[in-house]
């Protein structure tokens, strides 16, 4: 049943009431006036000689591209992106493994763990890691007692312990994803290819993984794009010491207020992030569309 | 049918004292089967009577509480399910959709170590089996239903497997379709002499495809025969009941002879009828006979009994007419349609010429 318009005038009368675009308006301005509109004065502050915005031109674009300093902030970003989405597959696919062949029962148990950290706060976390990877703390004083080192493990303000806390932190990311797409996978697969003859390795490898690649390029994408903006953790566990863009970016305009090389280095950031998402997925659509059901 | 298609030596099946136990229920208590080699064997039973269950312990994705698994008399009770060439064909083919239809088939042979061209020239010779030679290339969601169900087949052929699964494999087809594939699958089921056991809950399949029918209710067989003996002679309520259509007539033993007992049903007849020894005189009975070995006739006798007409629908080349006994049993009466003989007239029903009537105890 179509609602009859108020035909008053002489005008066509139209199958629907409202153009599906017009439904979306609301939206569509909304996400103009919140996102579209400060990207595009970024992109404006961005072109600005000097840190009181009053001087048009491209000279912070020059110095920032111009440092070799700034290469390797770019590179230590992403580097730590990578590590971070390394470490929550090698931990988080064996994971989704095990969900998959618990019973109901366990599984209930286990997708409460998986969400449980999301339910903390992101600094809650945070701080909880430098209890743990602490020179006093958990990790060290067990490593010490069982006699495996001789003296305490430098974890924190290092890579390591900022790779070793992002991967629990951004887990779920991982994880969610992952068991969803896994989840939906047909269980008669892994009884067709073991019945054909299949070793489980070799199931794994030519059944299971093809088939999650959507779940597992997704994981990845949430996980990259979340851990190199993860200023907190980047800060309170890397220390001033470790310099990436998110940090950059709080130092330019919080700390020495050059707006312009602040938006410059946000923009860095924007493009890099953006530029391994699309890979990825460009890659996770490749694979795509073998899910079952 | 190429030629290549090589023959292997059929091997029988035996399952003994088969149980499998989830918590504390019993999905298949004590089955005991033996196939003879080549023989087609369906498993017939609603559904949760334990059937895929014991399809699946044979395939070895489910361990057993007790009992054994033979094949050609080793038992394959230790081997994982990748170490057992049982070929499967699941209800909904679980092909590998990443897979092309040329690729599905080979991974079993990849899998066994089978490389090169050998691989390619037995995916065609399969393919060709099933008549799907020009699809190699397709994506399993690029084929129909019946087409897809052919590459699962050839699929499970390729590896050349000792016993054939097939579970519910025909209940995903439309009709027309399904008569096709019984036919191809018995037809290949034929040539390659294989062993098969076919999962299924419906009669008319288990009657058409197999040699033999398991009958199986709450995890038991019931009765193990070939389907025109489970029809005319089931040995239990539940089999009666089960396969085809039937009339239950309550009735009472009166007098026993050898092998015979005489009946007095309380629709109003008595009748002399082959029984079980263990009915004695004054057994409460049920007697079970099917719709088309009654028939309406005219005139009253010791072996007729008085109903009242209902319903008669033309179904066919057959009129099923419904009644009512005096007791309140309903009937259902078939007999081939015929102009004569007006309704109204045949107000008695008796057994016809060739009734094989069943006597079962009546419980409670």
């Amino acid at each position: 049943m179509t609602p009859e318009r108020a035909t008053g005038v002489a005008r066509p009368r139209r199958k629907l009431p409202l153009a599906e675009w017009q439904l979306a308006l609301p939206l569509a301005l909304a996400f103009a006036s919140i996102f579209l509109a400060p990207l595009v004065m970024l992109v404006g502050v961005s072109f600005f000689n000097d840190d009181k915005i009053t001087q048009p031109g491209i000279g912070q674009w020059v110095k920032f591209l111009g440092d070799p300093f700034s290469y390797k902030v770019i590179a230590d970003t992403m580097l730590l992106g990578i590590k971070t989405v390394c470490a929550t597959i090698v931990i988080g696919y064996p994971l989704a493994l095990i969900y998959l062949d618990a019973s109901p029962r366990l599984q209930k148990v286990l997708i409460f763990i998986i969400v449980m950290p999301l339910l903390l706060s992101v600094v809650v976390r945070t701080f909880a890691w430098i209890v743990v990877l602490g020179r006093e703390g958990v990790v060290n004083t067990l490593l010490l007692q069982l006699g495996i080192i001789s003296e305490p493990l430098r974890l924190l303000q290092t890579e390591l312990g900022l790779v070793i806390s992002l991967t629990q932190i951004e887990m779920p990311l991982m994880l969610l994803p992952l068991i969803s797409v896994m989840s939906r996978l047909d269980p008669n697969l892994r009884d067709a290819s073991s019945a054909l003859g299949a070793s489980r390795w070799r199931t794994l490898f030519k059944v299971i993984v093809p088939l999650s690649m959507p779940g597992l390029v997704a994981g990845c994408l949430l996980v990259f794009a979340s851990s190199t903006t993860a200023f907190i953790s980047q800060t309170v566990i890397g220390g001033v010491r470790l310099i990436y863009l998110p940090l950059l970016i709080w130092q330019q305009s919080l700390v020495v207020f050059n707006w312009p090389f602040a938006a410059v280095v946000s923009l860095t950031l924007l493009v890099s992030v953006l530029t391994v998402v699309s890979a990825l997925s460009y890659l996770g659509r490749r694979s795509g569309g073998y899910v079952h059901g | 049918m190429p030629e290549a298609l090589k023959v292997n030596a059929a091997r029988s099946l035996d399952v003994e004292d088969l149980s499998v136990r989830y918590g504390t229920s019993t999905a298949v208590d004590g089955v005991t089967l033996a196939i003879e080699p080549g023989e087609v064997v369906a498993l017939l039973g609603p559904s949760g009577c334990g059937k895929t269950t014991l399809l699946r312990v044979i395939a070895g994705f489910v361990r057993q509480a007790a009992g054994r698994v033979r094949v050609d008399g080793a038992t394959i009770d230790h081997l994982p399910s990748n170490q057992r060439n049982i070929g499967i064909v699941f209800q909904n083919y679980a092909l590998f959709p990443h897979m092309t239809v040329a690729e599905n088939v080979a991974y079993g042979l990849r899998a066994r170590g089978v490389r090169g061209p050998e691989i390619q020239a037995r995916v065609s010779r399969f393919l060709e089996t099933v008549q799907l030679g020009g699809f190699k290339e397709r994506l399993p969601r690029q084929l129909s239903g019946g087409q897809q169900q052919r590459v699962a087949l050839a699929r499970a052929l390729a590896i050349e497997p000792s016993i054939l699964l097939l579970d519910e494999p025909f209940a995903a087809l439309d009709r027309n379709l399904r008569l096709d594939m019984q036919i191809e699958i018995k037809r290949l089921q034929r040539t390659l002499g294989l062993t098969t056991i076919l999962v299924t809950h419906d009669q008319d399949e288990a009657m058409s495809v197999a040699d033999r029918i398991a009958v199986m209710n709450r995890g038991k067989v019931e009765q193990f025969d070939t389907p025109v003996s489970i029809y005319d002679k089931p040995q239990t309520l539940f089999v009666n009941g089960f396969i085809g259509t039937t009339n239950l007539m309550n009735g009472r033993v009166t007098s026993r002879q050898n092998g015979t007992a005489t009946v007095a049903l309380d629709a109003g007849a008595t009748l002399t009828l082959p029984a079980p020894a263990g009915l004695g005189v004054g057994t409460a009975v049920l007697m079970s006979v099917r719709p088309e070995q009654l028939a309406l006739c005219a005139v009253p006798g010791p072996e007729a009994w008085k109903i009242e007409p209902g319903l008669a629908l033309p179904i066919g080349a057959q009129l099923v007419h419904e009644a009512r006994a005096i007791d309140g049993t309903v009937l259902k009466i078939i007999e081939p349609r015929r102009a004569a003989a007006a309704d109204a007239d045949r107000t008695y029903c008796s057994l016809a010429a060739d009734a094989r009537p069943t006597l079962f105890p009546r419980s409670t």
